[in-house]
């Protein structure tokens, strides 16, 4: 699933980047490399998003979260 | 010992504190610049220890050292071509494992490297332990723990730099490794493009860099190596094409064994400051309301504070200084008492009470940003700022501009993409700035009686939406609706540094002075000679000849060639279309006299075309030098006033013919 449908709370693993090469690469220098767990912080349906990953709190537009690849953890199963 | 210079370079992500540190190493002995030919800001400074003489480069503050930016690109070549004798690269111990990303990238490079290990104070606040000796160990590069807002931690920076500069460290890094996986491919590229690095590049480096794809490498290596050989680079490079993601990888993989046994977590569930704030401040709702609420304090303090300090300038200072003139120049031809009185003094009088609500806005700026407020004002207007292709962050400079378009557009600078950085300082002019709603609270009463709110609100709603459609054409016709991307740190809400701030206030006020100012004190005085002469009355000067030539494009907006004189003089400062009016009419300093006047004269549509033109018109000379400054280009200041000149009279000659044609 992508990264921008992850509910507030609900943390995934980065699986895949999609997207051109300028996004891909600011992506993953912001720490959004597979096996990066990410922590959605706020997230209301539409509109930008914040997540927690690797220790820093990431605003991202819609797009961009949605080029993120993610699976999520369920809880407790991790 | 020998005196010599040691170039230290500051390197770091943003929001690290480095700005703190580089104000707390150099001081006041700082210059700020443009990097060479470009638009951003190089800020060097000079600071003395142990009878050495060091001299500090601010790099620009970077995630990494991938092509991604200009800054990017100016931080990785100063670098690589300058070879400083140290590269400091301060961390926030916040978020350390993000912010030992760039350390990753700086350690490769063939400069010695010593760790900052900056806010060690706000990790702990946060329940975050970082241990500096453990770190250092794993990196094997210097670490010094430092809390740069309260001053700690910079001697024993500065005796770290002294000791590995003196060769008294062995400086043995641990670099980041080549991941197994691509250490075959890297030293495949690297083979093959051997012979064809420049110096001084490092060509292990390099080769990295083409295989992570940097646009900047890859055409300069393909610009020096033959057609085929570079085919066989490309058909490698292509094979490996999301190697970009990998090394990425590579480098995090790196920093989790640097910082296993340095770092200690928060425990799970331990809800921060920031994490409290954020609930607010973020939220769609709340969050709209506090940043008014922040912008509503700031218009407060302005009005509160700046309008009787430009007041007190103006009558005082700038009075008291052409009384002084006048009284010395008692038996000087008459020429030579206005050239001083009007055109000089008033000249520099217009710069000089433009200071205090400069000095207030880029205080408030500067408190909202080192507090860490700035990206969450960006956030909660992302969604509507990028439907003018515009970044959240361009949403505070260009609010501002309803106080004054001067630190609107010196504002845009916090806006990191070039093009959206650009745009955001084509359209402030278009904000309607205090100066503007002057001239319309005095007119509107005279036309529209009753209706005077409602035509001012409506001057106001017309000004943001044609820079609304400004904002959406310049996005779709200049830079072809390419969207900024939004990726956006959050950094952790910290007390500010007013030491930092008053340097920011200091510099910004410097550099108005010195370079719009020179130019506003120009204008002044050409308008002066334009409107003094020959004759030295304005109804026949040169200024009247000009009104009279526009007199043409005036009536089909039903103006007088006195109205668009008024509107010339504008240019100077807003409010003088006022004062112009007044002289031309006859009307002295009487403003009911002058509204009695232009009440007869004017008719109410005409009224309405004049305050269209004026709103959407040419900004004050002010803005239009500050435009200069920040774009650094002739090309893009003279389009931003032949824009706002088509656009007022197109938009004023619609109003009057359609206004005059409904009734």
């Amino acid at each position: 699933m992508i990264l921008a449908n992850l509910a507030p709370g609900q943390v995934g693993v980065v699986k895949r980047l999609a997207g051109g090469w300028g996004m891909v690469s600011r992506l993953a220098a912001f720490g959004f490399t597979p096996d990066a767990k990410v922590e959605m912080v706020q997230n209301f349906g539409r509109g930008p998003i914040i997540v927690m990953v690797r220790g820093t709190r990431i605003a991202l537009g819609r797009g961009e979260a949605q080029k993120i690849i993610v699976s999520p953890i369920v809880e407790g199963g991790e | 010992m020998a005196e010599h210079l040691i170039t230290v370079a500051l390197a770091g992500q943003p929001n690290v504190g480095k700005s703190t540190l580089f104000n707390l190493l150099t001081g006041l002995n700082q210059h700020v610049g443009n990097w060479p030919g470009k638009t951003i800001e190089r800020k060097m400074g000079t600071c003395h220890f142990n009878g050495h003489t060091l001299e500090i480069v601010d790099l620009p503050g970077t995630y990494s050292l991938t092509a991604n930016s200009l800054e990017e690109r100016i931080a990785r070549d100063y670098i690589i071509k300058e070879k400083p004798d140290v590269v400091v690269a301060i961390v926030n111990a916040a978020s350390l494992e993000r912010n030992l990303y760039l350390v990753a990238e700086l350690l490769p490079l063939p400069v010695p490297v010593i760790v900052a290990l900056n806010m060690v104070d706000v990790a702990e606040s946060e329940g975050m332990k970082v241990e500096p000796h453990v770190l250092e160990a794993a990196l094997g590069v210097p670490v010094v723990p430092m809390v740069a807002t309260k001053g700690q931690g910079v001697r024993p920076l500065l005796e770290e730099i002294d000791r590995l500069v003196e060769g008294e460290v062995d400086y043995l890094p641990n670099r980041p490794q080549i991941r197994e996986d691509h250490l075959e491919v890297v030293e495949e590229i690297e083979s093959l493009v051997n012979p064809y690095v420049p110096e001084p590049y490092p060509r292990r480096w390099v080769a990295l860099k083409l295989l992570e794809g940097d646009a900047e490498i890859t055409e300069m290596i393909r610009e020096r190596m033959k057609e085929d050989t570079w085919q066989e680079v490309h058909a490698i490079l292509h094979q490996h094409e999301d190697a970009v993601v990998a090394v990425a990888s590579g480098r995090y993989d790196w920093i989790a064994r640097m910082i296993r046994a340095a770092l200690i977590r928060p425990k799970v569930g331990q809800i921060s400051l920031t994490h409290r704030l954020d609930r607010w401040t973020t939220h769609p709702f709340w969050g709209i309301l506090i940043l008014l609420g922040i912008v509503g304090f700031i218009f407060w303090l302005t009005y509160a504070v700046g309008a009787p300090l430009q007041g007190w300038l103006d009558t005082v200072v700038v009075g008291g200084a052409a009384d002084l003139a006048n009284a010395a120049l008692s038996g000087a031809p008459d020429w030579l008492t206005s050239l001083v009185v009007d055109g000089i003094i008033g000249g520099v009088g217009t710069v000089l009470t433009f200071l205090p609500i400069l000095i207030i806005f880029f205080a408030s700026f500067g408190f909202v940003e080192d507090v860490g407020y700035m990206a969450r004002a960006a956030y909660v207007m992302d969604r509507f700022m990028h439907l003018m292709g515009l970044h959240g962050k361009s949403f505070l400079p260009l609010f501002l501009g309803f106080g004054c378009n001067v630190p609107s557009v010196m504002g845009a600078r916090i806006v990191e993409s070039p093009r959206a950085r650009l745009l955001t300082i084509l359209l402030a002019p278009l904000m309607p700035c205090t100066a503007r709603m002057a001239v319309l609270a005095f007119l509107t009463p005279i036309f529209f009686g009753a209706a005077a709110p409602l035509v001012s609100w409506g001057m106001v709603g017309l000004s943001l939406v044609v820079l609304a459609l400004s904002g959406i054409v310049f996005n779709k016709v200049l830079f072809r609706g390419e969207r900024v991307a939004f990726i956006m740190e959050l950094p952790l809400y910290h007390i500010p540094d007013w030491r930092t701030i008053g340097l920011l206030i200091l510099q910004r006020s410097r550099a108005f002075l010195a370079r719009a100012g020179t130019i506003i004190l120009v204008v002044s005085v050409i308008i002066w000679a334009l409107s003094a002469l020959p004759t030295g009355d304005i109804d026949t000067s040169f200024l009247a000849t000009i009104g009279h030539l526009l007199e043409p494009v005036g009536r089909l907006m039903g103006q007088s060639w006195r109205m668009m004189v008024a509107l010339l003089t504008s240019v100077v400062a807003k409010e003088n279309a006022i004062a112009t009016l007044g002289v031309l009419f006859g009307a002295g300093e009487e403003e009911a006299q002058l509204a009695t006047i232009l009440s007869q004269t004017l008719t109410p549509t005409a009224a309405l075309a004049f305050l269209v033109v004026q709103m959407l018109f040419v900004p004050c000379v002010a803005t239009v030098a500050t435009v200069k400054q920040e774009t650094n280009s002739w090309r893009w200041t003279g389009f931003s006033v032949a824009y706002l000149l088509v656009i007022s009279f197109v938009a004023g000659i619609l109003v009057y013919q359609i206004a005059g044609f409904v009734g």
